[in-house]
């Protein structure tokens, strides 16, 4: 998936203000051709005034979006190349599904003929064949999640925008629904880029996911190099559960914290100066004996068990008053917790297990 | 989410702003431009009847001549003849007094409807409305007919033995009051009724919860947040009362001079147009705080100002 | 809040009491064979065939009915303009201007709306009669119009615009294709009403006509003047009947509309 040339999409320096509010502080970001983008971040990140910016409906305070090369920031909204799945999915109630669909058709010079061909085969692609003629009060919310995706592709648009798409569905539907939009934009080739503040989500479905905090990116990655090399604390405590420990490094390799002296493999970080080692509940080991040969092992009291079905999450107190994030997969049969609250246990973990960051 | 206001190109917009603001320069308030001008003016058995009558063409010796023949005697007038300043002492008492009574009615109206189970509501207030729908004379015309001497109120009063002789209803102040009240109702149900629908059920559980009464929560709860819809309908009764026309005219007596009929009488009885004016005008700045005051209730309902 | 005393009962009943009985009794009486109101004569249409003789009231009502359907109609067009502008075109110059103007004549005495219109015709060399009453009648009506739309506006959901906006589809196509249809009930609950306002309207007809153009509530304030009779009984309970029926016909149209929708989406279904 390398840049083929320019990228697709091009957010240079923008900057959006609603009067003294700052929605989007000078922000870059490349969007490359035929990739599955995530926005993520917390609400009021500015992550949906950066897509409505895209689609159109804001237009930036400061800077340049430019698609394909081509600065459109000046082009009004039904004239750009780009297309919306709104968030409440903005079904118009006096048309029918046909009609919703064929909406963006008949705006172009498209034949009646073509125009139900057309319909006929993106109602088949989002498997709702046969629902043509039904009004949209009497769909759904998974169905008419659907119309509003074929409405918004059935134009081909250089780039799709789905504003928080999955937010109104329950779990199973929305799992099976991450999987079809995968599929779907596979097939298609299409550009998505995906607004969602679920971050799990965003890891599930994204090739690359830029994470903003208060209109700035915190860090553009895939979702694989956000989990295992975030760039900062904020980042790393965002996405998923984390634990971390404050120190300098005396030597290197040797991280001086709280609760003794930790082994790390990365050996270029800077020495003397305040640090944190990431450490990811999963790369932790825990026992109820010391472990005979193990790079670094500290014991605490287990302050908390969070049992989560196919595992348990639990926080233990250490020496320093601190808490421990452990996550222990439950693989003996029929469940059995074998660690309670108020337990002493070990815990341990190999020097190149954490993350070394310094902001 | 924040979204921007203009969804479409300032050109556009421009059109759709122009056209009705054009009409309403040139047919509202050009007009009273023109009213505040003829106050100024002297009454002339001529057509038109007022002088000083402004000529464009005459260029600017035209103008000069024209603000020579300006005068404060309507004005003059209005001040030195009592007949005046008692009519707007009695457009405001009558005003002031029915839309008090307005209130006292069409709150428990509006507080029933309230009350009543949920689909039967749309209902009750289209049969509030409807009267509304049906000509005001009409409705006006029919208290004429049950209040007139032979009328049906005598007669069932007289069935009743609750009287000897037929009273005088008509042509008397309590006429007028009646006929206030029952044209106006409508007026001040349905703000009432459109604050009251709002109202989150749950806060008077609360203060049930809290100890309150049924009448203690109803004063210290439902009524304080109905208030929106008090001055709503307060405005929207009283402000026109005051100028009303038609019902003093046809149920009221000659006691019960409005203002409303002076000018009337002055404009269409004396031809005295500067007269009219000025008691237009004069009215007008009476009224500005109220009108203000309603405009500025209007912008906040509808969420321009906060 | 949902229980129900008697008090509230009582102050309901009471109220529509007090509202229809007036307009029963006209009704009745308007078959009344006896001219007095205090006598009954039993069951007659006399009166009706009387009117039918009236050609002066019959002139008046089509003069009326005429003038009404014209300004409603321009009333509802440029109130609707007036309410896509106040909530859509975002800060103008004179924004406060037009707002304080188009919501004055909601409670703006006639008498003023009135005289100030004459004299603006008279000033203006402007003959009154039909078309004066008719430009009259329209900028009093917008208003209310005004209010209805707007009010509608603000409850509509922008992003179905945008949606629109986003297909491709240009802003004035987008208003008449996506907006308009959906905010259509709330325009024709304006335009109704600024026609039934227009028909009903004295003081303002009474400053701004002339000969020939003689309106149906002016015809009636003159005969009423000189006291009850029962000819106008006649077209008052006729007036009501009118207006009765296209109420019940138009809330009758808009149910069977919303039951033949559920009826087709069960048919699919099935």
């Amino acid at each position: 998936m390398g840049e083929m040339g320019e990228p697709l999409v091009r957010f240079d320096a923008v900057s959006k203000r609603f009067g003294t509010l700052t929605a989007v502080d000078c922000l870059s970001l490349d969007i490359r051709r035929g990739e599955f983008f995530a926005l993520l971040g917390p609400s009021g990140c500015g992550k949906t005034t950066l897509l409505r910016m895209l689609a159109g409906f804001e237009a930036p305070s400061e800077g340049r979006i430019l698609l394909d090369g081509e600065d459109i920031g000046a082009m009004p909204p039904h004239r750009r190349p780009v297309n919306m799945m709104f968030q409440n999915y903005a079904l118009f109630p006096h048309l029918n599904v046909e009609k919703n669909v064929g909406f963006g058709l008949r705006q172009e010079k498209v034949t009646r003929a073509e125009i139900a061909e057309r319909v006929d085969a993106m109602l088949a692609l989002v498997r709702l064949q046969g629902y043509g003629r039904r009004r949209v009060d009497q769909l759904s919310g998974g169905q008419k999640q659907r119309v509003a995706l074929a409405r918004a592709l059935i134009k081909q648009p250089r780039v799709l925008l789905l504003d928080e798409p999955l937010a109104a569905l329950d779990k199973k539907l929305r799992a099976e629904t991450q999987f079809e939009l995968m599929e779907l934009q596979r097939r298609l080739g299409t550009s998505f880029v995906i607004v969602t503040h679920d971050q799990e989500e965003a890891m599930i479905v994204a090739d690359r996911i830029a994470v903003m905090d208060r209109g700035r990116l915190a860090q553009v990655a895939t979702p694989e190099e956000l989990y295992e090399r975030p760039n900062s604390r904020w980042v790393a405590d965002f996405i998923g559960e984390v634990s971390l420990l404050e120190g300098r490094f005396s030597a290197p390799g040797v991280f001086q914290s709280m609760i003794g002296r930790i082994e790390v493999a990365d050996k270029t970080a800077a020495l003397g100066e305040t640090a944190w080692l990431a450490l990811r509940p999963e790369k932790i080991r825990l026992g109820m004996d010391r472990p005979a040969a193990a790079a670094n092992a500290v014991a605490g009291t287990v302050f908390e068990t969070g049992y989560r079905g196919d595992r348990s999450v639990h926080k233990v107190r250490l020496a320093d008053r601190s808490l421990m994030k452990v996550a222990v997969p439950n693989t003996a049969a029929r469940g059995e917790r074998n660690v309670a609250t108020g337990d002493v246990v070990w815990l341990s973990w190999p020097a190149d297990a954490g993350v070394v960051l310094t902001q | 989410m924040k979204r921007s206001a203009p969804l479409r190109r300032p050109g556009d917009s421009r059109l759709v702003v122009l056209i009705p603001y054009l009409w309403l320069l040139a047919l509202f308030l050009v007009p009273f431009v023109i009213v505040l001008k003829i106050s100024f003016s002297q009454t002339v058995m001529a057509l038109p009847p007022y002088r000083p009558v402004l000529d464009l063409a005459a260029g600017w010796t035209g103008l000069k001549d024209f603000a020579a023949h300006l005068t404060t005697d309507a004005y003059a007038l209005l001040g030195s003849d009592d007949l005046y300043l008692r009519s707007y002492l009695k457009s405001l008492e009558v005003a002031g007094l029915s839309t008090a009574l307005l209130l006292a009615i069409g709150y428990p109206i509006a507080y029933g409807i309230v009350r009543s189970p949920r689909a039967l509501q749309p209902l009750l207030v289209m049969l509030v409305v409807l009267p509304f729908w049906t000509s005001f004379l009409i409705r006006v015309y029919a208290w004429m007919n049950i209040l007139q001497r032979d009328g049906l109120l005598n007669d069932v009063l007289m069935r009743l033995q609750l009287i000897d002789a037929p009273r005088v209803w008509l042509s008397t102040d309590t006429a007028v009051y009646i006929g206030l009240v029952y044209s106006y109702l409508p007026f001040m149900v349905l703000p009432l009724y459109a604050v009251l629908e709002k109202l989150d059920p749950a806060l008077l559980e609360a203060a049930a919860d809290l100890g309150c009464t049924r009448l203690r929560a109803f004063w210290r709860v439902t009524f304080p947040l109905s208030l929106p819809g008090v001055a709503a309908g307060v405005l929207l009764c009283f402000i026109p009362i005051t100028g009303e026309f038609v019902i003093p005219d046809l149920l009221g007596g000659s006691r019960t001079l409005m203002i409303g009929q002076t000018l009337w009488t002055e404009f269409f009885s004396n031809r005295d147009w500067p007269v009219a004016s000025a008691i237009a005008v004069a009215l007008l700045a009476l009224l500005l705080v109220p009108i203000l005051f309603y405009e500025r209730l209007q912008k906040r309902a509808i969420g321009e100002t906060p | 809040m949902r229980r129900t005393s008697a008090f509230n009962v009582i102050a309901v009943l009471a109220g529509l009491a007090f509202l229809y009985l007036p307009i029963g009794i006209l009704v009745i009486y308007s078959f009344n064979a006896s001219r007095l109101v205090t006598v009954w004569g039993g069951w007659s249409l006399a009166w009706y065939r009387e009117l039918l003789h009236d050609d002066a009231m019959i002139a008046a009502a089509w003069t009326s009915l005429r003038i009404a359907a014209l300004s409603a109609t321009a009333a509802t067009v440029l109130g609707t303009l007036a309410a896509v502008a106040l909530t859509r075109a975002g800060r103008f110059h004179g924004r406060l201007l037009f707002s304080g103007m188009a919501y004055a004549p909601l409670v703006m005495p006639e008498v003023i709306t009135g005289l100030s219109l004459l004299l603006l015709f008279v000033a203006m060399n402007i003959d009154r009669g039909f078309w004066t009453v008719a430009a009259a009648h329209t900028t009093l009506t917008m208003c209310f119009v005004t209010v209805i739309v707007q009010s509608r506006l603000i409850g509509f959901d922008r992003s179905l615009e945008e949606a629109a906006l986003d297909l491709g589809c240009p802003p004035l196509r987008t208003f008449m294709t996506i907006t308009l249809p959906l905010i259509g009930p709330a325009v024709i609950a304006g335009w109704m009403l600024a026609f039934s306002l227009s028909l009903d309207d004295l003081v303002i007809a009474s400053f701004t006509t002339g000969p020939g153009a003689t309106t149906l509530p002016i015809r009636i304030y003159s005969e009423v003047r000189l006291g009850v009779k029962p000819e106008i009984n006649a077209i008052c309970t006729i007036k009501i009947t009118v207006v009765a029926l296209g109420t019940i016909a138009s809330s009758v149209i808009a149910k069977r509309g919303a039951s033949r929708r559920a009826r087709e989406g069960l048919g699919i279904q099935m």
